[in-house]
C-alpha cells in the first residue's frame, strides 16, 4: 500500500511537525508554548495515525490515540493549570536571543537532513527522510531545553524531544507495542516527577526559575 | 588430556591456592603450605611446557572456554612460543616458591603476601596461555595488579606507597595502551580473536600505529627506556623472592606479548619498527646498566640491570625483525635466538641475584652496599651462588650469560648483507653499544659482588650475619648450576628453541647437537664457532693448576699480616673501598653527561675544625625531563576540568547538546 500520495501525506506531516518545532522555539509566552506543543503533539497523532494507516499496522492506533489523550489533552491542560496555579504566566525569558536562536535551529534540521542522506543511502524513502524529521525534531527540542531558563519550558522541550523518538519509532516498520507504551508512559512519569519536582521548588524558593536551584548547589560548594 | 586443558587445570589449582591462602593466611602453617602447592604445581606447569616444546609434533591445541565476551568466549592455546615462555614463568614461579618456604618465614605480614603470590603467577600463566585480546588484556591487567599488591605489601613505608603508586599509574598507561593497540588490530568489526586478526589484512598506518601502541604498553611493562622509572622502585620494593619473578619473568611477558604482536598478529610491520627497536634496545641497555653502577641499594640495583638485560633483549630482537623483513631467515633465527636464550638466562641469574640479595636483606637487614661487606666468610654457600650468577650475568664464559650474547654478536655480525644502508650502519653502532653496556655491566657486579661480600663487614649488621635457611641455598644452588649447565650445553638450549624461531620467522638456526664436541656453531663453521664445555674445563684445569703449585710451592701455610697503610695508622674497616668510590671513575665519565652528575668538595682551612664535606648532585634526566613535566601537565588540565564538576544543569545539557552536534558534523563531514 504505498504510492506518491501517501508518501506526500507522511513528508507533509512530519515536516509540519519540524515547522511547529521551530515555532516553539520563539514563543516567549508559556500558555503561547503549551498551546504550540499541543499542536505539535496533535501533528504527531495524525503522523502516526497515518503511518498506522499506510503501513496497515493497527497497534501504531494504539500509539496515537495515546498520543492523543496524553500529549494533546492531559499534559497540556494539567501544566495550564499549574502555570495558573503558581502564578507564573509572564513572559519566558530566553537565554540566547530569539534570532540566533532560529538560526540555530534551521542548522540543525539542515545538519540532520544531511546526516540522515548520508548515513542512510539503501534505505527506503520514505523512513529515511521520516528519520532525517524525527531527528531534527529530536535536535530542537534539545536546543529549547538549553536555551530556557524556565523549568516548565524546559519540561516543554523535554517531552518535544520525546515526541521526535515516537515520530522515528512509528516510521521504522515493525517496532512492537509494548515499546511504545512504553516510550509514552516514561514521558507520563516524566512529566509527574518533573510536575512534583516544580512544586517543590516553587515551595522552597517562590520561584521556577532553575537558577535558584545553582544557587543551592553553589553555595553547597563553599 | 590435552596440554592447554593440563596448563588450565594448573592454572585453576594456583587459584583454588589463592582462595585458600586467603583463608588460612594468618595461621601459622599457612607459609609452608602455600608455597609448597605454589611449587608443586608450577612444576606440574613447567614440564607440560617442556614436553609441549620438546614434542616433535608441535601442533598447536587450543581450547575454547565459554567465559569472557558472550560472543568470544575465552580462547587458549599452546603455540612453541607460549610453551617456550610457559617454561620459562614456571621454571622462575617454582623457584620463587622453593625459596619462598623459607623467605616466607621472615615476613612479617604474610597475608599480605600470601594470596597475591599465587595470583601472580596465575596472572603471568594466563596472559601467555591466551588467545584472544580479551583474555589477553584481561589476565594482564590482573598480573599487573596481584604484583602491584605485592610491591605493596610493605605499605607502611612510604617509599612502597610512592613505588607503588607509580607502577599503578603506568601499569593503566600500559594497559590502555594494549587496548587501544588491540583494538586497531580487531579493526571495525571487533575480530578480537588471535586468529582473525592473524588472518586479517592490515594497512601499513595501522601496523605502524599498533607498533607505537605496543612499545608504549608492553615496553613499559618490560622497563624500555624511557618509561622504565616504575621499575627500579617497584621491584625492590615487593618481598625478594617476588622481586625476582616480577624481574626474571614478569618483564619476560611483557617481552612476550612484544613478540606475540610484532611478529605473529601483525603481518609485516612498518619497516621502521626494525630500526625504533633496535636504537630503543641499546640505549635501554646503556642507561640501565649505568644507573645500575651509581646505585648503592643493592635491590634497586638489580632492577636497573634488568633494564639492561631488557635492552640486550630487544635489541636482538630488533635484529630478528630487520632480518626477517629483508628475508634472511638463518640470520634471522639466529638473532631471535639469542634474544630467546637471553630471556631464559636472565630469568635464571636474575632469579638467583635477587635471592641472594634476599638472603642478605634477611641476615643483615640491610640493602645498602654501603652498609654491607665481609658477608663471603659468614655467608659461604650464599656468596658462591651469588658469584656464579654476578660472572653469568657479566656474560662471561663458561656461564650461560656469554653464550647469549656472544649469539647477539654474532647476528649483529651478519648485518652487512642487510639491504637497507641505515641499519647497516647503525646495527653496529648499536653493537658497540651493547659491548660498552657488557663491559660496564662486569664492573657494576665486581662492584656489587665485591663490596657486599667481600672486605671486612663495616656495620654490626653485617658481621652478625649467618647462613640463610636450607630452602633459599637449595633454591640458589640449583639455579647456579643451571647457570653453569646452560652454559656449557647452549646446544641443547638452541635446539629447543628451533619450534620457536620456525613459527616466528620462519627459519631455524642449523641444527647443533649433531655438531662433534657439543660446540655451538651458529651460522657455518668456517666462520665461528664457540665450545663452553671445552672452555669450562680449561678454566677448571688452569685454575686447579695454578691453586696447587701456589700453594705447593709459594705460600704453603697460611699467613696473617698486618694491612700495609702506607703509614697512616689506625686503619679500620670503614676505610675500605666503599661501593660509590668504586662507581666514581665510570661516574666521572659518564654521568656529567648522563646524570648531569656534579661532584663538590669543600676542604676547610688549615686549623679550622669544621669536617671537610663531599656533596654529590645527581639528576635523573628522564624523570626531570619527561615524567615530571606530564605529571605536571596532566595535573594542570585536571586543575582547570575541576570546574566542570560545578556547572549548572542547562550547561550539562548545553554540553551533551554540543558533542551531539559535534559528532553528527563528524558524521556528516567524514562518510
Amino acid at each position: 500500500m504505498q504510492g506518491p500520495v501517501y508518501f506526500d501525506i507522511a513528508h507533509m506531516l512530519a515536516g509540519g511537525l519540524v515547522l511547529v518545532s521551530m515555532m516553539m522555539l520563539y514563543q516567549d509566552r508559556l500558555y503561547a508554548l503549551l498551546n504550540v506543543f499541543a499542536l505539535h503533539s496533535l501533528l504527531l497523532t495524525l503522523s502516526v495515525a497515518w503511518q498506522a494507516f499506510i503501513q496497515g499496522a493497527p497497534h501504531l492506533y494504539v500509539t496515537a490515540a495515546i498520543a492523543l489523550i496524553f500529549k494533546v489533552v492531559v499534559i497540556p491542560v494539567a501544566l495550564h493549570h499549574m502555570i495558573r496555579k503558581l502564578g507564573i504566566h509572564r513572559e519566558i525569558e530566553t537565554v540566547v536571543g530569539i534570532g540566533a536562536t532560529m538560526l540555530a535551529g534551521i542548522g540543525l534540521v539542515a545538519l540532520s537532513i544531511v546526516v540522515m542522506l548520508r548515513v542512510t543511502p539503501e534505505a527506503d524513502p520514505l523512513t529515511r527522510e521520516d528519520l532525517a524529521f524525527a531527528l531534527s525534531v529530536l535536535l530542537l527540542g534539545l536546543l529549547i531545553m538549553v536555551t530556557r531558563r524556565n523549568a516548565v519550558s524546559q519540561v516543554v522541550g523535554f517531552m518535544s524531544l520525546e515526541n521526535g523518538l515516537v515520530l522515528a519509532a512509528a516510521g521504522a516498520k515493525g517496532m512492537p507495542l509494548v515499546v511504545e507504551i512504553s516510550v509514552a508512559f516514561s514521558i507520563l512519569i516524566a512529566f509527574i516527577v518533573i510536575g512534583v519536582f516544580l512544586f517543590r521548588i516553587r515551595e522552597r524558593f517562590d520561584t521556577v526559575d532553575v537558577r535558584a536551584l545553582d544557587d543551592v548547589r553553589g553555595r553547597r560548594r563553599k | 588430556m590435552t596440554s592447554v586443558a593440563l596448563m588450565l587445570s594448573c592454572v585453576a589449582a594456583l587459584l583454588a591456592t589463592v582462595v585458600l591462602a586467603a583463608f588460612i593466611a594468618r595461621s601459622r602453617l599457612a607459609t609452608p603450605a602455600i608455597y609448597s602447592l605454589s611449587l608443586g604445581i608450577s612444576a606440574i606447569a613447567f614440564s607440560t611446557g617442556l614436553v609441549q616444546l620438546s614434542s616433535p609434533a608441535a601442533d598447536s591445541p587450543a581450547l575454547v572456554l565459554p567465559f569472557g565476551l558472550p560472543w568470544l568466549g575465552a580462547h587458549f592455546r599452546l603455540d612453541p612460543l607460549a610453551a617456550f615462555f610457559l617454561v620459562v614463568v614456571n621454571l622462575g614461579g617454582a623457584f620463587a616458591s622453593l625459596y619462598g618456604l623459607g623467605y616466607g618465614r621472615h615476613e612479617h605480614a604474610p597475608h599480605r603476601v600470601l594470596p597475591f603470590f599465587p595470583a601472580f603467577l596465575v596472572g603471568m600463566n594466563l596472559v601467555i596461555l591466551s588467545d584472544d585480546a580479551f583474555t589477553f588484556l584481561l589476565s594482564w591487567e590482573f598480573m599487573s595488579l596481584a604484583s602491584w599488591a605485592l610491591v605493596m605489601a610493605h605499605h607502611r613505608d612510604a617509599g612502597n606507597r610512592r613505588a607503588g603508586y607509580i607502577y599503578i599509574v603506568m601499569a593503566s598507561f600500559g594497559t590502555l595502551a594494549l587496548l587501544l593497540a588491540f583494538g586497531l588490530l580487531a579493526g571495525p568489526d571487533g575480530a578480537y580473536g588471535f586468529a582473525a586478526m592473524r588472518a586479517a589484512q592490515h594497512t601499513p598506518f595501522t601496523t605502524g600505529l599498533v607498533f607505537v601502541l605496543l612499545m608504549l604498553g608492553a615496553g613499559s611493562k618490560a622497563g624500555l627506556v624511557p618509561l622504565h622509572v616504575w621499575l627500579p622502585l617497584a621491584h625492590p620494593a615487593a618481598p625478594s623472592h617476588v622481586s625476582a619473578l616480577m624481574s626474571g619473568v614478569m618483564t619476560k611477558v611483557a617481552v612476550y606479548g612484544v613478540i606475540r604482536v610484532l611478529f605473529d598478529l601483525v603481518g609485516t610491520p612498518a619497516w621502521w619498527s626494525s630500526l625504533v627497536v633496535l636504537l630503543i634496545g641499546g640505549g635501554t641497555a646503556v642507561l640501565g646498566i649505568l644507573h645500575a653502577l651509581m646505585e648503592r641499594d643493592l635491590k634497586r640495583m638489580l632492577a636497573y640491570s634488568t633494564i639492561e638485560n631488557i635492552g640486550v633483549v630487544f635489541v636482538g630482537l630488533g635484529l630478528a625483525l630487520a632480518f626477517k623483513d629483508a628475508g634472511m631467515e638463518l640470520a634471522a633465527a639466529l638473532a631471535m635466538t639469542a634474544a630467546l636464550f637471553q630471556v631464559l638466562n636472565h630469568s635464571f641469574f636474575k632469579s638467583l641475584l635477587f635471592f641472594g640479595a634476599g638472603a642478605v636483606l634477611t641476615q643483615t637487614g640491610e640493602r645498602d652496599l654501603e652498609k654491607l661487606g665481609g658477608l663471603i666468610h659468614r655467608m659461604p654457600v650464599t656468596a658462591f651462588a651469588f658469584l656464579v650468577a654476578c660472572v653469568a650475568i657479566s656474560a662471561l664464559p663458561p656461564f650461560n650469560g656469554f653464550a647469549s650474547e656472544w649469539l647477539v654478536f654474532q647476528a649483529i655480525l651478519q648485518s652487512p648483507d642487510l639491504p637497507q644502508w641505515a641499519l647497516t650502519i647503525l646495527v653496529p653502532a648499536v653493537g658497540g653499544l651493547l659491548a660498552l653496556s657488557a663491559a660496564v655491566a662486569a664492573a657494576c657486579f665486581v662492584r656489587a659482588f665485591g663490596i657486599a661480600f667481600l672486605g671486612q663487614p663495616i656495620t654490626e649488621a653485617s658481621a652478625g650475619a649467618s647462613e640463610a635457611d636450607r630452602f633459599s641455598l637449595a633454591a640458589m644452588a640449583i639455579l647456579a648450576a643451571l647457570c653453569l649447565l646452560a652454559g656449557i650445553l647452549p646446544g641443547i638450549v638452541i635446539d629447543a628453541l628451533s619450534p620457536v624461531t620456525k613459527l616466528l620467522v620462519g627459519g631455524r638456526m642449523p641444527v647443533q647437537t649433531d655438531v662433534p664436541w657439543l660446540s655451538i656453531v651458529p651460522v657455518a663453521e668456517s666462520r665461528s664457532s664457540y665450545n663452553g664445555l671445552l672452555v669450562f674445563l680449561f678454566i677448571g684445569f688452569s685454575a686447579w693448576l695454578s691453586a696447587t703449585v701456589i700453594h705447593r710451592f709459594a705460600s704453603r701455610a697460611l699467613r696473617r699480616a698486618p694491612v700495609w697503610d702506607c703509614g697512616f695508622p689506625g686503619i679500620d674497616a670503614t676505610m675500605q673501598y666503599t661501593a660509590g668510590s668504586f662507581a666514581q671513575p665510570a661516574r666521572r665519565v659518564f654521568g656529567t653527561l648522563v646524570f648531569r652528575a656534579r661532584e663538590r668538595v669543600d676542604m676547610p682551612p688549615p686549623g679550622a675544625l669544621i669536617p671537610a664535606r663531599f656533596e654529590l648532585e645527581f639528576h635523573d634526566l628522564v624523570w626531570e625531563g619527561l615524567c615530571l613535566p606530564v605529571a605536571g601537565a596532566v595535573g594542570f588540565v585536571a586543575e582547570k576540568l575541576n570546574h566542570l564538576q560545578f556547572l549548572t544543569i542547562r550547561r550539562y545539557l548545553s554540553l551533551v547538546f554540543l558533542a551531539l552536534v559535534l559528532l553528527l558534523l563528524v558524521l556528516a563531514l567524514w562518510s
